[in-house]
C-alpha cells in the first residue's frame, strides 16, 4: 500500500519531548528522542521499566492519555506530521498505515467476540469488501500466522485459544491491512520461551514477507540481539545510545550500555565451588499433587500439577526448578513450604517428615524453611511498615520485640538498606528495594532454607543482578540451601548448581547444569534451551 | 539471632539510599479532603450535625408543645404562643406549625438528631456485625457455606417489613428501630467484606504472613483487615444513607417512633392529611430529609473515588 516510498524512512521521530503533568517525579516522560525505522528494518527500543518506551510507541500511535498530550518535537509516517494530526486521520491511519501489537493478548481482544469477527470489525472499517471476500482474507492471514485449523479459530473465542495463539490473533488483525508501520509493545513478555520463540520467527517472517518496518520495544537483551537491525537504549526518558545491533551489543560506547549488558545473565556453566556431600536440609520424595475439578453431578476430572517429585537440598547448594508457565514448579515450591498441602510424597525438614502435620505443628518447618515470593509490589502489606513486617516471624517463634527489632537492622545492612526503612511503608520503595526487604523479612527467622518463587522475574535486568549477587552472597555466608524456582534458563545456569526441568507436571531431567544444560537427554530440554532468546550471542564482547 | 560474624563484615559494603520520606502517605487526609464530593457531603453533613446539636440555640421551643389555638400558621408568621403549662410568649415561627400548633422548625431541628442518630448508629451495627460475619465466611472455610445461606435467607426477607414487624413486637424506642434497621443491612455488608477477604487473602504477603507462623487471627486482624477497611467505609456511609430513609419511611407509615417525637417522618405523616392546604407542613422537612441523604451519599460517593478507585458503582 505505501511501498512507493521505499529510500525514506517510515517512521522519523526528531525532538520528541512529552512533558509529565506537574508533581510527577521528572519533568519529562522522554526528552530529546530522535530515531528513524527504515522500511524492511527492525529498529528495537530498549530499556528498563520507567525509561519511557511505552509512552513513545503510544505517541507515535496518537495513543496518549490525555495530560501526556503536550508533546513537541515531530513524528512523521511516510513524511506525515502526526503530532497534532486531527484524531480522524489518526482513527485513519492507525490500522491501514501504522498497526500495534501489545503485550497481553487476553487484554488486547475482546472476550466476548469470536476470532473471527474481532478481525472483521477492523477490515470492514477499513476497506470496501462484501463479506465472503472479508472472510476469505481472514482465514488467509491466520493460515499465514500459522493458526492451525483457521476455520475454527475464526468461531473460537479469545479464552479457548492458548496464549501463543492469541497473540497470533493480534498479530493478524495488526498486520492484515499490510501496514507500512508495525509496532511491538513486549509482545512476547508474556509468554513462555517457547511460545515466545516461535512469535518471534513469526514477526521476523512477516516482516520479511512484507517490507514493513517494525518499531520493537523490549527490555530483554536476547529478544534484541535475536531480531534487532538498529538498538536504541532509553534511560528514564534519555537516549543514551542508538546505532546498529552489532555496534550497541559488541561495542557499547556509554557506560549505562555496558552496565545493563553486563547485567544479562548468559546462558553458560557456572563457577561455583561443589556442594560437600553433607547431609541434605531438605528432602522431598515422591511428591506429589492433583487439583480435582468439578462436583457432584457433573464430571470429575483430575489434574496433576505435579507427580512424583523428588529433591535434595544440601547446605550451600542452590537446586533450581525451570519450566513454562503450566510445569508444576511453583505447585512443587508451595507443597514444600506447606502453603498448599501435598496429595502425597514426603517432605524431610531437617530429619523431620512435615508433609502429613497439621498446621498447628508446622512450626518446625516455618523455621527453616522461608519463601521469597515473586512479585515486590504485592508480597508486602501496604498497611505495615517494614520494620512490623520483618519482626513479625521471629516475634512469632517467641523473640522478645526488641531482640527482634535489633536484628532486623542488622538485616538491613545485610540487604545494603540504610535501618531508617524499618519505618516506612513499602510504597515508598522500589521493586528492587523491595525485594531486598522480603529477604530479610525470610532471613529474620534463620531458615536453613530459602524458596525463592520466581523472585527475580519480575525486575529489571540490572535490579535482577544486583538481587542474584545479594542471594549468592547471603548464601555463602550462612550455607544457606536455596531452592530456586524461574522460568528463565539463563537465570538459572547462573546461580544453580542442580536443576529440575518440569514439564506439565513432570520432571524431564534432572541433574547438575553441566548435564542438564550443556548434554541435554531430553528432547524437551533441548527445545527449551534452544528457545532462549539470544542465547548465542556474547554481549559486550567484540 | 544473627551471628556476629555477619554485622562485623558488612561495614564494607555501601548501603544503597532510599528515597526521601514520602509526604503522600502522611496527607491522606489532605487527598481526602481535596476531593470536591467529600468537601461538599462531608460539609452540608457537619452543617447538619452542628444543627442538630445546637438545637436549642437556634429560634426553637419544645417540638413537643401543643397550642391548639395557634394551629396551622403559615411560615414567617410571629404570633402568641400558649403553652398547656399556662405561660405564654411571642414566638417567630419560620416554618409554620402543624394542626396541633406544634412549631415545624423545631421539630425539623430537634428530627435531625433523630435521623443523623439513627443514620449513624445503624451503619455502625451493620457495618461491625456485617464484618464480623463476612470476615469469618471469607476466611473460616468451613463456615462459609453456613454463614452465607443464613445471609441469602435474610436478605430474601424485604426490609422494611422485617424492620416493621420487629418494631411492632419489640416497641417504637430508638434502640429498636436501629437493630431493626441494621439486620436487613448486614447481609450486604457481609457479601461486601467476604469478598475483599477472599481476594486479600490470595495476595503474596497473606501467604508470606502463613510462612511466618503467623497465628490465623493475627492474619486476620493485621493483614487482612486493614486492607478491607477502604470500602468497608464506603459501604457504610450507603447504609447510613439508606438508615435515615428506612426511618423516615417507618415513621411516615406509624409504624416507628411514637408519633408525637420529633422526626422528619412523623412531621411529615402529620402534614399529610392537609397537604393540599398548607403543603410546607410535608416539603420542608422533606427538604432536610432530601438534603442530608444526598449528603451522604455525595461523601460516600468521594470516599470511593479517593480511597477505592475500582469501586465504581454502588454495591449491592
Amino acid at each position: 500500500m505505501h511501498n512507493s516510498s521505499l529510500a525514506l524512512p517510515v517512521l522519523c521521530v526528531s525532538d520528541l519531548t512529552i512533558p509529565l503533568p506537574p508533581g510527577a517525579d521528572r519533568t519529562n516522560a522522554v526528552e530529546n528522542i530522535s530515531f528513524q525505522v527504515a522500511p524492511g528494518k527492525i529498529t528495537c527500543l530498549v530499556g528498563e521499566s520507567g525509561s519511557g518506551k511505552s509512552v513513545i510507541a503510544n505517541a507515535v500511535m496518537g495513543l496518549l492519555p490525555k495530560p501526556l498530550a503536550q508533546a513537541t518535537g515531530s513524528i512523521s509516517l511516510l513524511g506525515e506530521e502526526l503530532l497534532g494530526a486531527p484524531p480522524s486521520r489518526l482513527r485513519l491511519l492507525r490500522g491501514a498505515a501504522m498497526a500495534m501489537v501489545f503485550q497481553e493478548p487476553m487484554t488486547a481482544l475482546n472476550p466476548t467476540m469470536t476470532c473471527g469477527a474481532q478481525v472483521d470489525e477492523m477490515l470492514a472499517r477499513h476497506v470496501r469488501m462484501n463479506a465472503s471476500e472479508r472472510r476469505r482474507k481472514i482465514l488467509d492471514i491466520f493460515t499465514r500466522v500459522r493458526l492451525p485449523d483457521p476455520e475454527r479459530i475464526y468461531a473460537s473465542y479469545p479464552h479457548q485459544l492458548s496464549g501463543g495463539q492469541r497473540q497470533r490473533i493480534v498479530i493478524a488483525i495488526a498486520l492484515i491491512l499490510k501496514p507500512a508501520l508495525l509496532i511491538c509493545d513486549e509482545p512476547t513478555t508474556a509468554l513462555d520461551v517457547t511460545t515466545q520463540a516461535e512469535i518471534l520467527k513469526l514477526i521476523l517472517e512477516l516482516q520479511r514477507e512484507n517490507g514493513t518496518a517494525v518499531l520493537f520495544i523490549t527490555h530483554d537483551f536476547g529478544v534484541v540481539a535475536e531480531i534487532a537491525d538498529d538498538v536504541v537504549v532509553l534511560r528514564l526518558g534519555e537516549m543514551i545510545e542508538a546505532g546498529p545491533k552489532l555496534q550497541v551489543l559488541r561495542s557499547p560506547r556509554e557506560p549505562y550500555t555496558r552496565m545493563l549488558l553486563a547485567a544479562v545473565p548468559a546462558l553458560s556453566a557456572p563457577q561455583r565451588a561443589p556442594i560437600a556431600p553433607t547431609a541434605p536440609l531438605l528432602e522431598a520424595r515422591k511428591l506429589c499433587k492433583t487439583y480435582q475439578t468439578g462436583s457432584w453431578p457433573g464430571k470429575r476430572r483430575h489434574i496433576h500439577a505435579a507427580r512424583d517429585v523428588s529433591l535434595l537440598v544440601r547446605p550451600g547448594e542452590t537446586v533450581g526448578i525451570v519450566g513454562e508457565s503450566g510445569s508444576g514448579k511453583s505447585t512443587v515450591a508451595r507443597c514444600i513450604a506447606r502453603l498448599i498441602d501435598p496429595t502425597s510424597g514426603d517432605i524431610h525438614v531437617g530429619g523431620q517428615s512435615v508433609a502429613r502435620a497439621s498446621h498447628r505443628h508446622l512450626s518446625p518447618l516455618r523455621r527453616q524453611v522461608q519463601v521469597i515470593f515473586q512479585d515486590p509490589y504485592r508480597s508486602l502489606n501496604p498497611r505495615q511498615t517494614v520494620g512490623a513486617s520483618i519482626v513479625e516471624g521471629p516475634v512469632n517463634f517467641g523473640v522478645p520485640y526488641r531482640q527482634a527489632w535489633a536484628q532486623a537492622e542488622e538485616l538491613m545492612h545485610l540487604v545494603r538498606l540504610s535501618p531508617d526503612a524499618l519505618r516506612r511503608y513499602p510504597n515508598e520503595f522500589s521493586g528492587g528495594q523491595r525485594q531486598r526487604i522480603s529477604i530479610a523479612r525470610a532471613l529474620a527467622c534463620q531458615p536453613k532454607v530459602l524458596i525463592a518463587d520466581e523472585a527475580v522475574s519480575a525486575l529489571d535486568v540490572s535490579v535482577q543482578a544486583q538481587i542474584l549477587k545479594l542471594l549468592a552472597d547471603i548464601q555463602q555466608r550462612l550455607s544457606l540451601g536455596i531452592l530456586f524456582i524461574t522460568h528463565d534458563l539463563r537465570v538459572a545456569s547462573q546461580i544453580c548448581d542442580s536443576v529440575i526441568v518440569m514439564h506439565q507436571g513432570e520432571v524431564v531431567e534432572q541433574g547438575s547444569i553441566q548435564d542438564v544444560f550443556f548434554a541435554p537427554r531430553h528432547a524437551y530440554t533441548a527445545r527449551l534451551l534452544a528457545a532462549a532468546p539470544g542465547r548465542d550471542f556474547a554481549f559486550g564482547q567484540e | 539471632m544473627i551471628d556476629g560474624s555477619i554485622s562485623t563484615s558488612n561495614d564494607d559494603v555501601a548501603v544503597e539510599p532510599i528515597p526521601p520520606a514520602n509526604a503522600r502517605r502522611r496527607s491522606l487526609l489532605r487527598t481526602i479532603l481535596r476531593n470536591g464530593s467529600v468537601r461538599l457531603g462531608g460539609g452540608v453533613l457537619v452543617l447538619l450535625i452542628a444543627m442538630a446539636a445546637a438545637a436549642p440555640w437556634l429560634g426553637t421551643i419544645d417540638p413537643t408543645a401543643i397550642d391548639p389555638s395557634s394551629g396551622n400558621l403559615l411560615p414567617g408568621t410571629l404570633a402568641e404562643f400558649h403553652s398547656l403549662a399556662g405561660d405564654s410568649f411571642q414566638h417567630f415561627f419560620i416554618m409554620g406549625t402543624d394542626s396541633l400548633g406544634r412549631d415545624i422548625w423545631s421539630r425539623t431541628v430537634y428530627g435531625a438528631r433523630v435521623s443523623l442518630t439513627i443514620g449513624i448508629a445503624v451503619a455502625v451495627l451493620a457495618l461491625l456485625l456485617g464484618m464480623a460475619m463476612g470476615l469469618l465466611a471469607g476466611y473460616v472455610r468451613r463456615l462459609d457455606g453456613l454463614i452465607m445461606r443464613l445471609m441469602d435467607g435474610l436478605m430474601a426477607i424485604p426490609g422494611i417489613l422485617f424492620a416493621i414487624s420487629l418494631v411492632a413486637l419489640f416497641g417504637g424506642t430508638v434502640a429498636t428501630v436501629i437493630v431493626a434497621i441494621a439486620i436487613p443491612e448486614i447481609p450486604r455488608v457481609a457479601r461486601l467484606v467476604r469478598s475483599v477477604v477472599l481476594t486479600i487473602r490470595e495476595e503474596p504477603y497473606v501467604e508470606a504472613a502463613i510462612a511466618l507462623d503467623t497465628p490465623g487471627w493475627k492474619i486476620l486482624g493485621k493483614h487482612i483487615l486493614p486492607n478491607a477497611i477502604a470500602p468497608l467505609i464506603i459501604q457504610g456511609t450507603y447504609v447510613c444513607a439508606a438508615a435515615i430513609l428506612v426511618e423516615a419511611i417507618l415513621s411516615f407509615l406509624g409504624v416507628g417512633l411514637p408519633t408525637d417525637m420529633a422526626t422528619w417522618g412523623n412531621i411529615m405523616a402529620e402534614g399529610r392529611a392537609q397537604f393540599n392546604e398548607y403543603p410546607h407542613n410535608v416539603l420542608l422537612p422533606g427538604v432536610f430529609l432530601a438534603v442530608t441523604v444526598l449528603a451522604v451519599n455525595i461523601l460516600g460517593d468521594g470516599l470511593r473515588d479517593t480511597l477505592d478507585p475500582k469501586l465504581s458503582k454502588r454495591e449491592g
